[in-house]
């Protein structure tokens, strides 16, 4: 009896806390269909216009275009850069572990106001005119350590003697790295390059810091809280969502049948 | 979930004890050069450069934004003395602290849920605590400034029930900015503890109730310990993010409910005063990393950094 309750309240509990978790979510999404025109804010009557037309609002699909540009080029930047030292941290002995743990380390423990403003100073004493390249470089520095971090734990939990047994079928060094370790440690690569996208497209604090002019997706909604945020950003959020979640629950659900068969 | 092994890899070091001897002496200071010189010349000079601007003056008769170097340490207890500032210094520690309490406090049971109760469906109820990410965090936000507002759901509700007076609100207020605390760093405490609670091995809780120990007993000499790495990387992952964070403070709260981070940005871009707001980032850094230390010390998992 005991144990039929506590089992039941956990599970009531864990849908409770899930609706919490995804209640702005859910508000987020009906939103997209509010008849509003600007001022999104009470509902008003439900419409597909803001769905047929994404780009309606001023402003909303440059912004989008700018974050996606934004997160891909850090994306495939930090993941290399993150990928070798993952490598060098986890395969080598070397001096001056230490000092790259804690240089690594630093920057995920640092608030995002410091990082930002401390960029920021910097860009101002030497000159440097804030827009894309200023952002860029903001977000390939802080997006760099959660990629070591995801390519590292992979690494780690890698079996070194599967690449030992192939250099003992005679494959060279290097012939093992590419077909042994780096298909092994792909799905590792592809989690962090997926982290680092989504870092780089919701990031706010540092990017508001160092952007000048320039404005990301997150910028724009941020400023145009005052005015009303248009419905069209809803919907754009929406799509991303449920494209995102589409995306992830099929790899997952693959790995789910994949063990029962 | 490579997500959560991130966030759980935080702060733990797992080495490899049978590594491989990579012959090239050189080879692993190739690897780090170009992302360790990113992070010096974007991370480490921008500190030294911020602790520089911290120490600076106004140029006698210059204009707004112009500053020298002077080395007037002296910018350090003028703002620490001015209560625009200490106030909301105090604020954001409070805030934080209250928010990574709850955020425990509703993230443990569901990593426990998760781990325990979730079955196959594990890594599928995982993706539902991290997908919120799916979504702006500006906007989810902005969301709750309109579920939390006079006209919106939750106010009618806690109206009909009696807990909130007919005219009284909860958006703007100090509530409003800690929930929302709460409510955007709580995947960042969940997964953590998700993690570590995934690696206990189950024997070790039957053993106990093998040896008569009450259920609760169990969880609180078993469990909970051996789960504590989680707790401590989602605590600091919930708390430092949210001690700087002015996002929340600036979309659901009042002036009166004004972060540190607020007093940043706007000292930073708003008035161009660069050494005050150097001054406020480095006071901020400096009381996370000491309250960190003594935290970690505390909770004698120091090995774990």
């Amino acid at each position: 009896m005991r144990t039929w309750f506590g089992n039941n309240a956990l599970k009531v509990y864990a849908v409770i806390a899930f609706a919490y978790l995804l209640l702005p979510v859910a508000y987020t999404f009906v939103f997209s269909f509010n008849d509003a025109g600007r001022t999104n804010i009470v509902w008003q009557g439900f419409t597909l216009d803001n769905w047929k037309n994404p780009c309606g609002a001023p402003q909303v699909c440059e912004s989008v275009v700018n974050s996606i540009v934004l997160a891909l080029g850090v994306t495939i930047v930090s993941t290399l850069l993150g990928t070798l030292i993952a490598f060098a941290l986890v395969r080598y002995q070397f001096r001056g572990r230490g000092t790259t743990n804690l240089t690594i380390f630093l920057p995920m423990a640092t608030p995002e106001v410091v990082l930002g403003s401390s960029l920021l100073a910097l860009f101002l004493n030497i000159f440097v005119p804030l827009g894309f390249w200023t952002v860029f470089i903001a977000h390939v520095m802080f997006c760099i350590s959660f990629v070591v971090v995801t390519v590292k734990a992979r690494l780690a939990s890698l079996d070194p003697r599967l690449e030992q047994a192939a250099m003992d079928l005679y494959a060279s060094e290097r012939e093992a790295f590419r077909r042994i370790t780096l298909p092994l440690v792909a799905p590792g690569i592809a989690a962090a390059a997926l982290l680092a996208f989504s870092l780089s497209f919701d990031d706010f604090i540092i990017t508001n810091f160092n952007s000048g002019q320039f404005t990301t997706f997150p910028k724009f909604v941020y400023v145009s809280a005052t005015r009303g945020i248009p419905a069209q950003a809803n919907v754009i959020a929406s799509a991303m969502f449920f494209i995102a979640l589409a995306l992830v629950l099929v790899t997952q659900i693959r790995t789910i049948r994949r063990k029962e068969t | 979930m490579s997500i959560a092994a991130a966030l759980g890899e935080t702060i733990e070091e797992q080495p490899h004890k049978n590594r491989p001897q990579k012959s090239g002496r050189f080879t692993p200071y190739w690897l780090l050069l170009p992302g360790l010189l990113w992070l010096t010349i974007f991370f480490v000079v921008p500190l030294v450069t911020l602790f520089g601007t911290s120490l600076m003056t106004p140029v006698p008769g210059g204009d707004v934004g112009e500053f020298e170097q002077t080395f007037h340490f002296a910018n350090y207890i003028d703002t620490l003395t001015d209560s625009t500032y200490y106030v909301p210094l105090f604020r954001s520690f409070l805030y934080s602290g209250l928010a990574t309490v709850l955020a425990l406090a509703i993230g443990y049971p569901l990593a426990y849920a998760i781990a325990f109760k979730g079955g196959r469906y594990r890594n599928i109820l995982l993706v539902l605590v991290i997908a919120p990410f799916f979504v702006s965090f500006i906007l989810r936000t902005v969301a709750w400034r309109q579920i939390l507002a006079d006209e919106g759901p939750v106010v009618a509700i806690l109206r009909s029930v009696g807990l909130v007076g007919e005219t009284a609100g909860v958006y703007p207020s100090a509530f409003a900015v800690i929930m929302g605390l709460t409510y955007n760093f709580l995947p960042f405490m969940t997964l953590p503890i998700y993690a570590s609670l995934e690696r206990v091995d189950r024997r070790l809780i039957e053993a106990s109730g093998d040896l008569y120990a009450k259920p609760f007993t169990g969880f609180r000499k078993v469990t909970w310990p051996l789960s504590l790495p989680g707790v401590v990387a989602g605590t600091l992952l919930t708390f430092i993010p949210a001690a700087g964070d002015y996002v929340n403070a600036a979309l659901l709260g009042r002036p009166s409910n004004t972060m540190i981070g607020n007093r940043i940005e706007y000292t930073f871009l708003s008035v161009n005063d660069y050494p005050t707001a150097a001054v406020l980032s480095f006071i901020l850094m400096a009381t996370i990393l000491v309250l960190v230390l003594l935290y970690i010390r505390r909770m004698g998992t120091e090995e774990l950094v």
